[in-house]
């Protein structure tokens, strides 16, 4: 009983790293663009297909640095092409662009790599379990939680030391005015887009590491993230951050009592929230909304 | 956004009864002309009850303001409605439709209450989670609603109006003609709606919500109301789509059909009365036309999208408007 709780609650964590890695990106694109990434999940998909495509010629480890930056410049190119032709226009124009995208994105990965799953070759080292009593935790699954615990704390570095972090929070508070002290802002938006775009991807990697690779990885993901960031609040990433992580550890915890129920759990905190506190854990009245 | 909405105002249809006209004689003679042009009646039947449904959802979109992107969700509790009933009550086809319509209008009207604050994207994005419920419940629910399976075993049931029947159950065009008296209907009251000083109201508001808020107009209502109105009627379609297939599946629920029913309302011309009948026709027939031509459908789907969105933003009928006004 002990080992269930426990392989349920690393799991939960795990869930709740995806959901938040998957939240954040959504969230930076959403609070500076205005814009839902429907081509989210794909983007997280193509990370971990990149990765699939790279680890033969410099290794996981290589993959891992390298897919996601990849992912990354593609999602810069994309905004710089399509997504900032709408941001004037009516903000359907933007979902329905995206909403394309994700189409296409996911057919093509369908196209490359075909239909099946694919199995993505992890190192030796983190495939091991940790002791032979916990042989369901593998030191990949602690692997996973770390990374993505380094790769928040450095995005919240970014946005709070760097120059361009702080024009980013800035423009999320008001962009006419960071434009009018001379940011190019139309550059600040793509630069923002590709780090929602570098969450996607090393969530793919890690995710292609632990579950394989298909096309359609990314779109379990998507909803949840959806409802991570409305339980957390728009407008606020650490109410992102705590909403991906609650309804992670809500849903682990349910499946312990109640397994089928574990991702109903998820919705109901949702509708909870919007009945109590509509504009989340940590939104703000008036943003965004 | 505001320069286009003066736009569309300013070319309102400059000859509204001349496009009423050509799509009814269109609709009425369907079964005449469609087969000499390959095509089939049950594909007029799902541009109708598709087009049915972004009409209903553009009450929203292009008339009111708001972008709800979970619109599948009430479809598809209109075709559950529906074929549950067929199931497990009575084999009869008017009280299946006021099932389906009831189901997906409560639905709506409940969770219309929650959102009426919102605006933009948040209120897309609560939209579309919302709509996710109803596909999960249907998922998961499999003694109900057969799962990921569908709901299957009922068939739609002869109209019996006590001193004539007309069997619409396997008369291919008899049950297009109920389609079409159904559209008609459904239609007719939503122009009417439009017409009226409520509908006037939700344009108001549509054009400026701050300055309608200003003559004393209860926002949050007027909104609610038009969603849940909107969710009747998309509703409504669903149970048509349930009684058309003799099936309802939890694809009908899915988010990707919201986009699906957006992309109709946008690119047929989302300003425009009879638009998303004209975007459900293209998409339909695009859709079906690329789905028997390759597997890759997906993407030529996707690029609809993507094409629409950065070429013809007003879609069709924005586009014949603004050069008849010139």
């Amino acid at each position: 009983m002990l080992e269930l709780i426990l392989f349920n609650v690393t799991n939960g964590l795990i869930i709740g790293a995806f959901y938040v890695l998957m939240a954040l990106g959504l969230s930076l694109i959403l609070n500076l663009s205005n814009v839902i990434n429907f081509a989210h999940g794909n983007f997280l998909a193509l990370g971990g297909y990149m990765a699939f495509v790279l680890t033969p010629f410099i290794g996981f480890w290589g993959a891992l640095l390298v897919s996601p930056v990849l992912t990354a410049l593609f999602g810069f190119v994309i905004e710089r092409l399509m997504i900032r032709r709408v941001y004037a226009r009516d903000p359907v124009y933007s979902l329905l662009l995206t909403f394309g995208l994700a189409f296409i994105i996911q057919d093509a990965c369908r196209y490359i790599w075909g239909p099946n799953g694919l199995p993505m070759s992890i190192p030796d080292v983190l495939a091991q379990p940790l002791t032979p009593e916990l042989f369901f935790i593998t030191w990949y699954r602690i692997f996973m939680v770390a990374i993505v615990i380094v790769a928040v704390a450095g995005l919240f570095a970014f946005l709070r030391y760097t120059r361009v972090g702080i024009r980013i929070r800035a423009g999320t508070l008001d962009l006419d005015t960071v434009n009018a002290l001379g940011v190019n802002v139309g550059m600040l938006r793509s630069f923002n887009f590709a780090v929602g775009s570098l969450l996607a991807g090393l969530a793919g990697v890690l995710a292609a590491g632990q579950i394989g690779l298909n096309p359609n990885m990314g779109d379990d993901l998507l909803m949840p993230s959806f409802i991570a960031i409305i339980v957390g609040g728009i407008g606020s990433l650490t109410g992102t951050l705590l909403g991906g992580l609650l309804i992670g550890v809500a849903a682990a915890l349910t499946t312990v009592v109640w397994p089928a129920a574990s991702e109903a759990v998820i919705y109901v905190i949702m509708l909870i929230v919007l009945v109590v506190r509509p504009r989340g854990l940590l939104g703000e009245e008036g943003m965004l909304t | 956004m505001s320069a286009t909405t003066a736009d569309a105002v300013r070319h309102a249809p400059a000859r509204p009864w001349l496009t009423a006209a050509i799509i009814w004689a269109l609709l009425l003679t369907v079964p005449v002309w469609l087969p000499m042009l390959g095509g089939y009646t049950a594909l007029a039947g799902r541009v109708l009850v598709l087009g049915l449904a972004a009409m209903s959802f553009n009450l929203l979109l292009g008339f009111t303001g708001v972008m709800s992107f979970g619109h599948a969700a009430y479809f598809g509790l209109g075709a559950y409605g529906a074929g549950l009933t067929l199931k497990y009550l009575a084999a009869s086809t008017p009280l299946a439709m006021l099932m389906g319509v009831l189901l997906g209008g409560v639905a709506g009207t409940l969770f219309g209450l929650l959102i009426v604050r919102r605006r933009g994207v948040y209120f897309a994005m609560v939209t579309v989670a919302f709509g996710q419920i109803a596909f999960y419940i249907a998922y998961s629910w499999n003694d109900l609603t057969g799962g990921y399976d569908g709901l299957r075993g009922f068939n739609r049931a002869p109209l019996d109006f006590g001193f004539a029947t007309i069997d619409i159950a396997d008369n291919g065009t008899a049950f297009y003609y109920f389609l079409l008296a159904v559209f008609a209907v459904a239609t007719g009251l939503q122009g009417l709606l439009l017409a009226s000083p409520f509908g006037r109201t939700l344009l108001a508001i549509r054009e400026n919500e701050r300055r309608a808020r200003f003559l004393g107009i209860p926002i949050e209502r007027h909104i609610w109301m038009s969603f849940s109105i909107s969710c009747c009627f998309t509703a409504l379609a669903g149970a048509l789509y349930a009684l058309l297939n003799n099936f309802a599946d939890p694809m009908g629920l899915h988010y990707s059909l919201s986009g699906e029913i957006v992309i109709m309302a946008v690119m047929g011309g989302m300003r425009a009365f009879w638009g998303p009948l004209v975007g459900a026709t293209l998409f339909v027939v695009a859709q079906d036309y690329i789905s028997s031509m390759t597997v890759n459908w997906m993407s030529f789907v996707g690029l609809i999208f993507v094409l629409v969105v950065l070429f013809f933003p007003r879609g069709l009928l924005g586009m014949l408007q603004r050069m008849g006004g010139r």
